[in-house]
């Protein structure tokens, strides 16, 4: 992972091990401290991960990513268990696609998941997940689109609550805590403080929960008024990375263009300086740039 | 610093720091993906002391907020360099070994007992004791600073003051130490890398060593230029004002709203026989201009490189065509060059870039390619197997010490030019907020849901004792001019405190109340410490 790479290359911590795992009966040598799921990908073993992210600390909350232990009497959370040595590990039994094809299902039968990566899709088919097979009755989390500032919308009938956007808005990026996880069981939803609008909130516009979601429920205003509009086409869209031109801070963006107007705003998540995050400025102060060609 | 104009350490270590100093700095606000460094470093245990008038956004992320009287920060800074001598703890090796001047240095912070500095301050003594302990015993600390320090007339002795504490202790040229100015603009480090500054070339090359020019000249086919440093921002002000300079090419620059006592400044600009504009807008300068040269916007419609606060260069690059007329600044240089009988070509933006490699030896390894491979390079980088600099003055620690040692320079507390008195008995300081940027020229084009009409924030108890409310229009009058504007409560403000910003001059002309003041050093204005009062209308 290249933040602890980076960090062993200056910060003279503890020495660190190797220990031995095995992986569906292959041996390897993982970095002490680094999780079943760093190890899957050094094996390059696709699990799918959707609450997942290198920059975030892993909340456990989606269960997609369950691996089998040997000794363990429940199924295990491959991105947030550390390896340990002699550690057995499955990652294609039975009980395994069962659980993982499950968690799909109980998804998609409830989320609006279509703007999810095509990667998603994939494991859909992998494991054989059919949502359609709880009817048409299944309860949904569908419901309007939250439209109540110029900068981005919320549409939580595309929210499969992985706690990113929540993670990022607290301790793992911004701090602002703004949003949090309200209610319990099946009505647990990502709320403002007392559900107020989001200009009533703590929010700050950074944009960093939008970085960060992997469904598309939470997304610029301009994407969400080109969808609407019908005029969204990624496959005529460039992505140039440049600088922000505000302070002197240096942090990258990712310029979405298309039809010569940038319509989205991201920054890499391994880059150095901003671990995929920025401001309010940077995420969305670019219109002046396009202004000038309307005058 | 020592030389060598940039911050010493890279953001990274903040977050493996003990102790961080941010001195006359709302990073929160002003720098907020730095702030998420300093977040991840408190995370992992690090103290935060906040210096700052306001007790800001920033503060409240502190350990320790100091609420300094505005422009008294050489007085702080001083006394906490006579409580660390005092408690044995200067580090006499290195200073011994790595610097000069401690002598002069020990015997003028010797009268800055903490009764003095509390006096000066308005700092409690025991805060400003405590502070200075601490930055002393902490394995690692950082001293981060930001305009606070530098919109001073003596912002180079403000400067001088932070760095003699981090020389005193050894605090510098080690991981997770250091002194970071964090720059206001993407390219404000650029520049002054690439001789944007009077008297240096690129590389911080100076003009006036007869080697170095000679360099310069050869490479450029044995071209003229002069040998003695050229005027910055102020000075050029003041040769207008003489009448000496009578013509200006300003390139991205909106000096008309930007300066310090802007009727001045206005006046002074429409005065010039010829004035030239290049920007992106048609700027409030512009409108004042003889002829106007539309520009492309550098971070999106052209090529190039950008250096930041951690000294990396970076590339930007061209996402967006410019709109019809507008064009690329190298290729409008390039264009007056040739008017002007000076052939340079049409070089695109990396043959430039290329020329500066062979000429600056900081720049020496970074090439376009190695830019885009390592995600840019902090400087110096000399040659194309060179990792590039994550921190400086590791040659400060070498025995003997690498190179030149460190100076400490005994610097004496100035208070701040524009006096409060019964006339004007209200501070009047400035800053930015989260969601815009300098005049506005750019945030202002998006709608921030953050954003609210500009006013004048007073502490609640100044607006009782002034029996104005919160939202009344008020005439805030300085010494060179008055505005009308509404009054915002902010509990933020201590009271004989106000605080306004340069975000919206088309609603509220702060700099008709600024000060021009200014460092003569750095050529920076007193944007931080106006005196003004307040009458209801």
């Amino acid at each position: 992972m290249w933040w602890r790479v980076m960090a062993e290359a200056v910060f003279v911590g503890l020495p660190k091990r190797f220990v031995k795992v095995s992986i569906d009966g292959q041996e390897l040598d993982v970095l002490e401290g680094l999780t079943i799921l760093d190890a899957c990908r050094q094996l390059d073993i696709d699990t799918p991960t959707l609450c997942q992210l290198e920059t975030l600390t892993p909340v456990n909350v989606c269960r997609v990513c369950v691996v089998e232990v040997e000794g363990s009497r429940v199924l295990v959370p491959a991105c947030s268990r550390k390896v340990e040595a002699g550690m057995k590990i499955r990652t294609d039994s039975e009980r395994v696609r069962h659980s993982r094809r499950l968690v799909l299902e109980l998804l998609a039968s409830s989320v609006d998941m279509s703007l999810c990566s095509a990667q998603v899709g994939g494991w859909m088919s992998r494991y054989g997940a059919t949502p359609q097979r709880f009817g048409d009755s299944v309860a949904t989390v569908a419901q309007p689109v939250k439209i109540d500032n110029d900068l981005y919308v919320r549409d939580y009938s595309r929210c499969i609550l992985c706690y990113k956007c929540v993670e990022a808005c607290g301790v793992d990026a911004q701090n602002t805590f703004a949003i949090g996880v309200a209610g319990r069981g099946f009505d647990s939803h990502i709320s403002t403080e007392f559900t107020v609008p989001l200009p009533e909130s703590a929010c700050v516009y950074c944009g960093n929960c939008i970085g960060v979601c992997p469904t598309g429920a939470l997304m610029f205003k301009s994407e969400h008024d080109m969808r609407q509009a019908g005029t969204w086409d990624e496959s005529r869209q460039t992505v140039t990375e440049t600088v922000c031109p505000y302070c002197g801070v240096g942090c990258m963006l990712e310029l979405h263009v298309q039809d010569n107007s940038i319509v989205k705003v991201t920054s890499p998540l391994n880059n150095s300086v901003t671990a995929g995050h920025l401001c309010v400025k940077g995420r969305f102060g670019f219109q002046f740039v396009q202004r000038r060609k309307q005058e | 610093m020592f030389g060598a104009g940039g911050g010493t350490s890279s953001y990274r270590e903040a977050e493996e720091t003990n102790l961080v100093i941010l001195w006359g700095s709302n990073a929160r606000e002003t720098h907020p993906i730095f702030f998420h460094h300093l977040l991840r470093g408190i995370r992992n245990g690090a103290r935060l002391v906040a210096v700052d008038p306001r007790r800001t956004s920033s503060g409240e992320w502190a350990d320790v907020w100091l609420g300094i009287d505005v422009g008294s920060d050489i007085a702080l800074a001083n006394a906490m360099a006579r409580v660390i001598i005092h408690a044995g703890l200067a580090n006499d090796e290195f200073i011994a070994r790595a610097t000069t001047g401690y002598e002069e240095f020990a015997a003028c912070v010797e009268a800055y007992t903490l009764e003095v500095a509390e006096r000066e301050t308005g700092v409690p003594a025991a805060a400003i004791r405590d502070v200075a302990l601490e930055y002393a015993r902490a394995e690692r600390a950082m001293i981060c600073w930001t305009l606070g320090i530098t919109e001073h007339h003596n912002a180079t002795d403000n400067v001088l003051a932070l760095i003699n504490l981090a020389l005193l202790t050894g605090k510098v040229g080690r991981y997770g130490c250091g002194l970071n100015p964090l720059r206001g603009q993407n390219n404000v480090q650029g520049g002054g890398d690439m001789g944007a500054i009077p008297a240096r070339l690129p590389g911080f090359q100076d003009l006036q060593d007869p080697a170095i020019h000679e360099k310069f000249s050869r490479a450029w086919g044995g071209a003229e230029f002069p040998h003695t440093k050229g005027y910055h921002l102020t000075e050029m002000f003041e040769a207008m004002e003489h009448g000496e300079l009578k013509a200006l090419y300003i390139v991205g620059e909106n000096p008309a709203r930007s300066e310090a006592d802007q009727t001045r400044a206005v006046g002074l600009l429409s005065g010039l026989e010829h004035l030239v504009v290049q920007d992106i807008f048609l700027t409030q300068t512009a409108e004042l201009a003889h002829v106007v040269l539309p520009a492309a916007a550098g971070w999106a419609e052209s090529e190039g490189t950008v250096t930041n606060s951690e000294r990396r260069v970076q590339r930007v690059r061209r996402a967006l065509e410019p709109p019809a007329g507008a064009r690329d600044d190298v290729d409008i240089i390039c264009d007056l060059a040739r008017r002007l009988g000076c052939d340079f070509g049409n070089p695109t933006a990396e043959q430039v870039w290329d020329e500066c490699r062979r000429l600056s030896p900081m720049h020496t390894g970074m090439s376009y390619g190695r830019l885009d491979e390592l995600g840019g390079i902090q400087w110096p980088c000399p040659d194309e197997s060179h990792p590039g600099t994550p921190f400086l003055h590791a040659r400060l620690w070498e025995d003997p010490v690498g190179g030149p040692r460190a100076p400490l320079f005994a610097v004496e507390h100035d208070p701040p030019v524009d006096r409060l008195t019964e006339e004007f008995p209200i501070r009047l300081t400035t800053g930015r907020r989260l969601d815009s940027f300098n005049t506005g020229v750019q945030t202002n084009e998006y709608t921030s849901p953050l954003r609210s009409k500009e006013a004048l924030l007073i502490s609640p108890a100044d607006g009782e004792r002034l029996g104005v409310a919160d939202g009344e229009s008020v005439r805030a009058s300085s010494r060179r001019g008055s505005v009308q504007v509404p009054i915002r409560f902010d509990s933020t403000l201590r009271p004989g405190l106000a605080f306004m910003t340069l975000h919206f001059p088309d609603q509220v002309a702060t700099n008709v109340l600024t000060i021009d003041a200014t460092d003569p050093k750095s050529g920076t204005a007193e944007f931080k410490a106006s005196a003004i009062r307040i009458d209801k209308v």
